[in-house]
């Protein structure tokens, strides 16, 4: 019986917390082929400029309309065929993704900033401070995300920085719910008492003994936040509310390619691909951290 | 008591419509663009812009274009739309039921195929069958109905082309209707031409909006009637002799709807949404359509009635959700 | 004794998980039609895997490695599904352990209740209401209307246990099995209960085998006893005998460690480890 109970403690040397969730990440498949994919994706958009095989804004009216490469009258070079004013598919693809992953990171990023904040406070304050952030987030939440986020651009006028914008004021509220919840339930820990009752101020508890313990759920939820950006950024681009049409856009390359759907599917088709797999991916990351780094789910 | 809770949530309702209307109304006076400047020919005089200004209610300070407004709303009166000319309540009521009929077909959609699903992977617990119902099911999970939308125009519109790809209805065909509830009315008046006219149109604007909230509930009215199977309650009555199919429906479900309608009620909601984003892609003539547009153009009066009309129909739908989860709790009935 | 209405012979189911450990040995018991039989052990014993075996709802992780189970001669290891059908939870029912998770939150008592009427006897629901009030007046529920028309929830944690019991005689069962049915209940309530199933049992003249970890229950109610250790029967015979001058040390230490009432200064004993170990080697040599 003695042996049994020393056994179950861990043990006091070996891998630390960050280094065992590190593994325990790479060990779930969603986050490596979900991960694998983003970092790929990333580098491509990094290195468009030697990457992709044309300029994108190049128009070449004498080769417009060409079918991707292995259909009949494929131009070579082309390797999806072009638009109907002769630019590449494939180069438009490749800058389409710097947009996409610009607008991903920095959009989530700030929407779980805001969010966070303002789920803490609620969470730790209570009272007429979580009032008045809960009924922020109803009257937010009652408005059909979508049609506010062309409002809002339509606002903030056209650009990237404008639908970033959008994201961000939109969707803090899903960071603010979960963080709020998960806040009210570790102030009920006995360790937070215990500094609350040491006399570290609110914000050092915040920081020092909550939000550490918010962060897991947190990443997941960015993951996810990211593929819906860059759903929203495809929506407004294809609405013709994002960039400037030149600049190209998944969602533009959509909304052209729509048009000529008939004569030159593979306009539309392959930046549809290109979101879809890259939602796909950051939907998986994020269902891979979650099962990864929650203490309960792990086995 | 219930009518007590009834109460409360209405006046919060309110409260929170209160707080949308004046976030669109403050929201739209920052508008860089002048919606009135768009509307007047080239070489009018001061005075008629003033007049169109005056007209249009968009002079005087936020605050009294507000207190002017609410006047005027209390009385049914929201306005006349810049872009169409015409009464803003009107062009609503035009509007709205095209919108509500694609709702409740994606609604219904969702439920049964949702539903379908998710008693089919509980009659095959702990199976190969279910490992594979869950894998395709995440897979779907994570497709927004926009991908679904343009992944539906793809495949019918150039590989299959069967249905239309936009509109309502075939006008020809449904001249005549009297009521803007075609559905309703093509039924009770025998149409059936009408009627299949618009089950062609609805198709694949159903199918874009209701299969992301059919996996969502397939999922997790799965995962409750799972946990309902696991009860000793379950294992009396299969002892009692009934098949596995009469156990899941009987015994396990009405104690699943419940809890599945509390985590899934607010996804309706996005549905709801969504029909912004899919009425415009197959060019289906409902309030989501009409909005983009109204942006579009920068149609204050006609921007602010939607906008309302939405959060409106948001709001009324989180209440019959909380009602109706109150309904499936015998505890909570009772109390 | 009488031909036995169930008889056990050298029972043995291991788990199919990975480290294969034997859940019964040998098991061999005998139950005489019209007796109650306690079937003693603490947790993981394998009493509760011999109510699921004689229920037919051997866990899918579990196999029976050996022996037979005769239903009025029959062996139910081999009998075909079709012919079982007609066994489980009909001639052998069963009372369950938790009132409160047994009953569907969501269905009235009625009809909890007539589903095995209706199902197996082919009742119409007029008939079957009849015959559920009959059955609740028998287990001594005052008022069978309100509580036919109530929720699980609207009712005591005795009253619910009271529906089971009339539940599981309702199809006249050859044999009960009793999972521990009084475990979940307060102490005052116990003994009501014990009293009903041991008069419900009298009345009916059905054989009942009395699941529990509960020395003082069995003394209750029990015409026999076999106790368990480790899925090896320790010791079986009558209650009188084997409470009065038990003859296994392990029988000895179970009697001493149930609370004094009388002498609650003497605290509690529980079984000594060293007797513990000893019997282990001594139950793992018999096998499994």
């Amino acid at each position: 019986m003695t042996e049994a109970s020393v056994s179950s403690f861990p043990a006091a040397s070996g891998p630390n917390l960050a280094t065992r969730r590190l593994r325990a990440l790479l060990a779930e498949p969603k986050v490596t082929i979900g991960g694998g994919f983003i970092l790929a994706l990333i580098a491509i958009a990094l290195f468009a400029p030697w990457i992709a095989p044309k300029n994108p804004l190049d128009q070449d009216l004498m080769l417009a309309s060409l079918p991707p490469a292995g259909l009949a009258s494929a131009e070579p070079g082309y390797y999806l065929g072009t638009d109907d004013l002769g630019r590449d598919v494939l180069s438009r693809l490749i800058y389409g993704a710097r947009i996409a992953l610009i607008v991903a990171f920095v959009a989530a990023s700030l929407a779980a900033l805001a969010g966070t904040a303002l789920g803490l406070l609620a969470g730790w304050y209570r009272g007429w401070v979580d009032g008045l952030i809960s009924r922020l987030v109803d009257i937010w939440m009652a408005f059909p995300p979508v049609l506010l986020s062309i409002l809002l651009v339509a606002v903030l006028g056209a650009g990237v920085g404008s639908v970033i914008a959008a994201i961000a004021i939109i969707d803090w509220t899903r960071f603010c719910r979960v963080v709020r919840a998960e806040t009210m339930a570790q102030a009920q820990a006995d360790y937070v008492t215990a500094a609350h009752a040491i006399g570290f101020p609110p914000f050092h508890i915040l920081m020092r003994e909550i939000l550490p313990n918010v962060v897991p759920a947190l990443l997941a939820l960015v993951s996810l936040e990211m593929g819906i950006a860059v759903i929203v950024e495809a929506i407004l681009s294809f609405v013709g509310l994002s960039v400037s049409s030149d600049t190209p856009t998944w969602g533009g390359m959509i909304a052209e390619g729509r048009q000529f759907i008939h004569q030159t599917w593979w306009v539309f088709a392959a930046p549809l691909a290109a979101l879809f797999a890259t939602v796909l991916a950051f939907n998986q990351l994020g269902d891979g951290l979650r099962r990864a780094l929650d203490p309960v789910l792990r086995r | 008591m219930i009518a007590l809770a009834v109460l409360r949530r209405l006046l919060v309702a309110l409260a929170t419509l209160v707080g949308v209307a004046i976030v669109v109304f403050v929201l739209l006076r920052v508008v860089p663009g002048d919606p009135v400047a768009m509307m007047i020919s080239p070489g009018a005089s001061a005075a008629d812009v003033a007049a169109l200004r005056a007209h249009y209610g968009l002079d005087g300070s936020l605050l009294s274009q507000f207190a002017v407004w609410v006047r005027y709303a209390l009385r049914g009166d929201f306005g006349t739309s810049i872009s169409l000319h015409r009464d803003v309540l009107a062009l609503l009521g035009e509007r709205l039921p095209a919108t509500l009929e694609l709702a409740t077909a994606a609604l219904e959609f969702a439920v049964i195929v949702g539903g379908a699903t998710a008693i089919a992977g509980a009659m095959a617990r702990r199976t190969w069958a279910e490992s594979v119902i869950d894998a395709v099911n995440g897979l779907l999970l994570a497709i927004p109905d926009f991908v679904w939308a343009l992944a539906l125009v793809l495949a019918f519109g150039v590989v299959w082309p069967l249905l239309p790809l936009t509109g309502r209805v075939n006008p020809s065909v449904a001249a005549g209707m009297a009521t803007p509830f075609y559905f309703a009315e093509s039924l009770a008046r025998l149409r059936f031409d009408v009627f299949f006219d618009l089950l062609k149109h609805l198709a694949l604007p159903t199918l874009a909006l209701g299969l992301p909230l059919a996996a969502v509930i397939a999922r997790v009215l799965k995962g409750a009637l799972n946990e309902a199977m696991a009860q000793d309650y379950v294992l009396l009555a299969r002892l009692k002799g009934m098949s596995e199919l009469r156990l899941v429906l009987q015994e396990a479900l009405r104690n699943a709807i419940g809890p599945t309608l509390a985590l899934t009620g607010v996804q309706f909601t996005f549905l709801i949404g969504g029909t912004v984003i899919i009425e415009r892609i197959f060019a289906y003539p409902g309030i989501g359509n009409m909005a983009i547009e109204a942006v579009i153009n920068r149609d204050l009066p006609l921007i602010q009635g939607l906008v309302l009309v939405f959060a409106v129909i948001f709001i009324l739908i989180n209440i019959a959700v909380d009602l109706l989860v109150a309904l499936f709790n015998p505890r909570l009935r009772h109390a | 004794m009488t031909a036995p209405i169930l008889s056990i012979r050298r029972l043995s189911a291991a788990s199919k998980l990975e480290d294969a450990q034997p859940i019964l040995r040998r098991v061999s018991l005998d139950l005489a039609p019209g007796e109650t039989l306690g079937l003693v052990g603490e947790s993981g014993a394998g009493k509760s895997t011999i109510a699921k075996a004689l229920l037919g709802v051997l866990p899918r992780t579990v196999r029976i490695t050996h022996g037979e189970i005769l239903f009025e001669g029959r062996d139910l290891m081999i009998t075909p599904r079709r012919e079982t059908r007609a066994i489980f939870g009909d001639a052998i029912a069963l009372v369950p352990q938790d009132p409160m998770t047994a009953l569907n939150p969501g269905r009235r008592i009625e009809a909890q209740l007539t589903d095995g009427l209706r199902l197996r006897r082919g009742m119409n629901a007029r008939a079957a209401h009849k015959r559920a009030l009959e059955l609740l007046a028998e287990v001594r529920i005052a008022d069978p209307e309100r509580v036919l028309r109530a929720y699980p929830h609207q009712l005591s944690g005795g009253m619910r246990q009271r529906v089971l019991i009339a539940a599981a005689f309702a199809l006249e069962p050859k044999i009960i099995v009793a999972d521990e049915p009084t475990t979940a209940l307060d102490v005052t309530v116990q003994k009501q209960i014990l009293r009903l199933i041991r008069q419900m049992q009298e009345a009916h003249r059905t054989a009942v085998i009395f699941v529990t970890h509960d020395l003082g229950v069995v003394a209750q109610i029990c015409d026999r006893v076999t106790l368990l250790f480790a899925g090896a029967v320790i010791e079986s015979g009558p209650t009188a005998d084997i409470l009065s001058t038990p003859r296994h040390p392990y029988t000895r230490a179970l009697i001493a460690a149930g609370p004094r009432y009388d002498r609650p200064e003497a605290g509690l004993k529980p079984v000594p480890e060293a007797l513990v170990a000893e019997l282990r080697l001594e139950v793992e040599g018999v096998g499994g």
